[in-house]
């Protein structure tokens, strides 16, 4: 399969941020992963939708470096370097940021000071000079602002406590203190309610920059009337099954995946 | 899964830092124990006679006794006639009688500990009675704690000059029949830390006894006295490390803190004994007794006690709340990992009216470790108004080990209050891998979590120590989780 090039893709011409080829990937010595095959460019957001069970979550957990799944074969290239290679915390630092369907919660451990340390590693490895305390909380109260998040949840322990929609803005507050050039938000619609979604997608649409690429996995279309991708891909039993423009969801909304003849499929791969 | 179960294991093999032996002659007695051995360490000691009858009267009563089996331990059955009694740096003539004169290979010892006792004298504002083996080699900052009528010293020294004092004190909290334990420490105890505390006078420093075993097969049976007299106030510190050897050693100790009218005892430690090899091999058995009265009204005693050594922990810090409004309070980490296994908590017995008191305590466990925490909060009839607030949770790191929780409540009051909360997580390799994917190496997730868990006890430990316990904690945790 070819990666989806066309004339709407914000820098046309440059080299992918994220070049996956013909990726196999196991859990349990079952193949969830069965060859896929994408290209990602600088500032592109691309939709992967599908049934449970298609592999959509499998594929955001490898390509985070989930020591669960076994890649059996392909490759992925991240900025041309061997993403597989690295381990998970190489790749966060590299500016792969996933966020979490199901965020864990981290008792004792303040989310701002957890925020901190994740910040300032990554700052360090890209060889700038770490954050103090004053600095931090300078961009802190600017990201703030733009995620429209409460102040009190910053000082309390990582997602402990936190309602569902809380924790999906956290993740989201997470990443636009961060900054990665590749954002992958696994299932980020998932419990939400429309006022939710609608300030999360908001905070996300916030991000969208000329180098920053983002991946969105989901089930619903809902979602991306809020997010507007610029291809969507649809996968089906580990492999991209049909890939096209933004129009692809309003046609899978309207037939449903069974339009496609895709039947939905055990989510096996849920963690 | 299997990955992280064994990044979870491997995490746990750092190697005790502390482990060498420091090549002293000492001056030791036959293994073995009977009246003549008593005798023999109370004349080598030249103690008064009442001190001598007081052991006698110990020992007798421990030949009456059985070594406990409750606690959830298990071990090998103790020979204490295998055990040496008595063991002290052989001096060339006398005592020192100034650091100058302290055999400089046992000070390289205390550097290699991290307690430069020079400088510490110059430097730290810390004074230091430190415990090897049996004998205390040496006390700083003496002189200026005499100016304000404090006594600090070691126990030898106390029964010498101050028998009045030592003689009103002793056993009068942990008696000699206490229990096995406190009964043959009562017997055979080498020496130990006194402090007395005079009306009034707040200790302008923190008082610390650095507790080291090196000879091999000795037992360490040491006593620590504290009395804190009317409206005084004392913080004391308690560090404890061992050399490695592959058989077991006994540390049976005894603790007796007393506080009166508006006196505050703080009492900290931070024990680090040789915890075994990672097959269990070898390790301290600490077996201690640790009790404080609050005799005066509005008087408080604080233990705050970080355990991360030792193969076998048996320990329970008390406090009798006798005095009207008194306080009592613990706040507790213990760690077992390898082999390692702790039975450790704390009891408060109400007496007095109005009388509060507090546990926190947080056990965290990881490779084979088993942890077990063991609570008793009484109010008698006399508490009027007394509450106790309990809080103990558990930290498991992989899924080989073990937590335990006993709470004993006996409530004889029905004005007092009793509150218990108890909860128990898990590191998961899910919370590991959510750090990871940002930035956050395995090794630092486990500290921040771990630390975040210990919180409450950490800020309760003075300034110093806090920072050498989170770095303990974070060493003897290397390579347990993934």
């Amino acid at each position: 399969m070819t990666a989806p090039m066309s004339i709407q893709s914000p820098t046309p011409n440059s080299m992918p941020l994220l070049q996956i080829s013909n990726l196999h990937a196991t859990v349990a010595d079952r193949e969830i992963l069965k060859g896929i095959s994408l290209s990602v460019n600088p500032g592109e957001v691309h939709a992967i939708m599908g049934p449970n069970g298609s592999g959509k979550s499998t594929l955001a957990q490898v390509l985070a470096g989930r020591e669960l799944y076994k890649v059996t074969s392909g490759e992925v290239l991240y900025d041309g370097k061997d993403l597989l290679a690295m381990s998970p915390e190489d790749r966060a630092r590299e500016g792969v940021f996933l966020a979490f369907q199901y965020p864990v919660e981290i008792p004792g451990v303040s989310n701002l000071y957890f925020l901190k340390a994740a910040l300032n590693t990554i700052r360090k490895h890209r060889g700038l000079e770490e954050y103090d305390a004053m600095d931090f909380l300078e961009l802190v109260r600017e990201k703030m602002q733009l995620m429209e998040i409460d102040q009190a949840l910053l000082n309390r322990p990582v997602n402990a406590g936190f309602s569902g929609g809380e924790k999906k803005r956290n993740e989201i507050f997470q990443m636009a203190v961060l900054e990665p050039r590749l954002a992958i938000l696994d299932e980020t619609d998932s419990g939400l309610d429309i006022d939710a979604l609608r300030a999360v997608a908001g905070g996300v649409n916030a991000l969208r920059a000329p180098h920053r690429s983002m991946i969105v996995v989901t089930h619903y279309q809902r979602l991306l009337n809020y997010i507007v991708p610029d291809f969507v891909h649809v996968l089906s039993q580990g492999r991209i099954v049909k890939s096209g423009g933004k129009e692809l969801a309003l046609e899978l909304e309207a037939s449903g995946y069974a339009g496609l003849g895709i039947e939905d499929e055990d989510e096996v791969a849920r963690v | 899964m299997s990955d992280s179960t064994n990044t979870i294991e491997t995490f746990a093999n750092q190697e005790y830092k502390w482990g060498f032996v420091t090549d002293i002659e000492a001056d030791a007695i036959p293994r073995g124990l009977n009246e003549d051995v008593i005798r023999l360490i109370s004349a080598k000691k030249q103690e008064p006679d009442w001190l001598l009858d007081w052991r006698l009267k110990a020992y007798r009563h421990w030949l009456t006794l059985t070594e406990p089996t409750w606690a959830n331990v298990h071990y090998p059955k103790i020979d204490y006639q295998d055990i040496i009694y008595y063991s002290s740096p052989k001096a060339k003539k006398d005592r020192p009688k100034s650091l100058d004169e302290v055999d400089p290979e046992l000070l390289r010892t205390y550097e290699k500990l991290g307690i430069p006792l020079k400088e510490q004298e110059l430097l730290a504002g810390v004074a230091v009675d430190a415990v090897f083996d049996s004998v205390s080699v040496a006390t700083t900052f003496k002189a200026k704690l005499k100016d304000l009528g404090i006594i600090f010293g070691s126990f030898s020294e106390a029964v010498r000059e101050h028998p009045d004092l030592v003689r009103q004190y002793l056993g009068s909290v942990v008696p000699a029949s206490d229990n096995f334990f406190a009964a043959l420490n009562s017997a055979v105890f080498s020496d130990g830390s006194f402090c007395y505390v005079p009306k009034g006078v707040r200790c302008p420093m923190e008082l610390s006894t650095y507790f080291r075993i090196n000879a091999k097969d000795t037992g360490q049976f040491e006593r620590t006295l504290i009395v804190a007299d009317e409206d005084a106030y004392v913080s004391y510190l308690e560090g404890c490390t061992a050399p490695m050897r592959d058989t077991n050693q006994l540390h049976a100790a005894v603790v007796e803190l007393v506080a009166l009218d508006n006196a505050r005892i703080k009492y900290s430690t931070v024990q680090n004994w040789y915890p075994g090899d990672k097959d269990g091999k070898g390790g301290i058995y600490n077996f201690v007794t640790k009790r404080g009265a609050c005799r005066g009204v509005n008087s408080k005693i604080s233990w705050t006690q970080v355990e991360t050594g030792s193969a076998i922990t048996w320990k329970y810090p008390s406090c009798l709340l006798i005095g009207d409004h008194s306080v009592g309070e613990f706040y507790s980490v213990a760690l077992t990992n390898h082999w390692q296994q702790a039975d450790t908590g704390a009891k408060m017995i109400h007496i007095g009216k109005n009388t509060t008191s507090t546990i926190v305590s947080k056990g965290i466990s990881a490779g084979h470790g088993q942890n077990t925490y063991r609570g008793g909060v009484k109010m008698l009839k006399s508490a009027t108004g007394a509450r106790n607030y309990s809080q103990c949770d558990s930290l498991l790191l992989g899924d080989q080990c073990g937590a335990h929780t006993f709470p004993y409540l006996e409530v004889k009051n029905t004005s007092s209050q009793v509150e218990h909360e108890a909860s128990t997580s898990k590191i998961g390799e899910d919370q590991i891998f959510y750090c990871r994917q940002r930035g956050i190496s395995t090794e630092d997730a486990v500290s921040m979590i771990v630390h975040g868990f210990c919180k409450e006890v950490f800020r309760e430990l003075p300034m110093e120590f806090a920072v050498e316990a989170q770095k303990l904690l974070g060493v003897s945790l290397e390579g347990s989780v993934g």
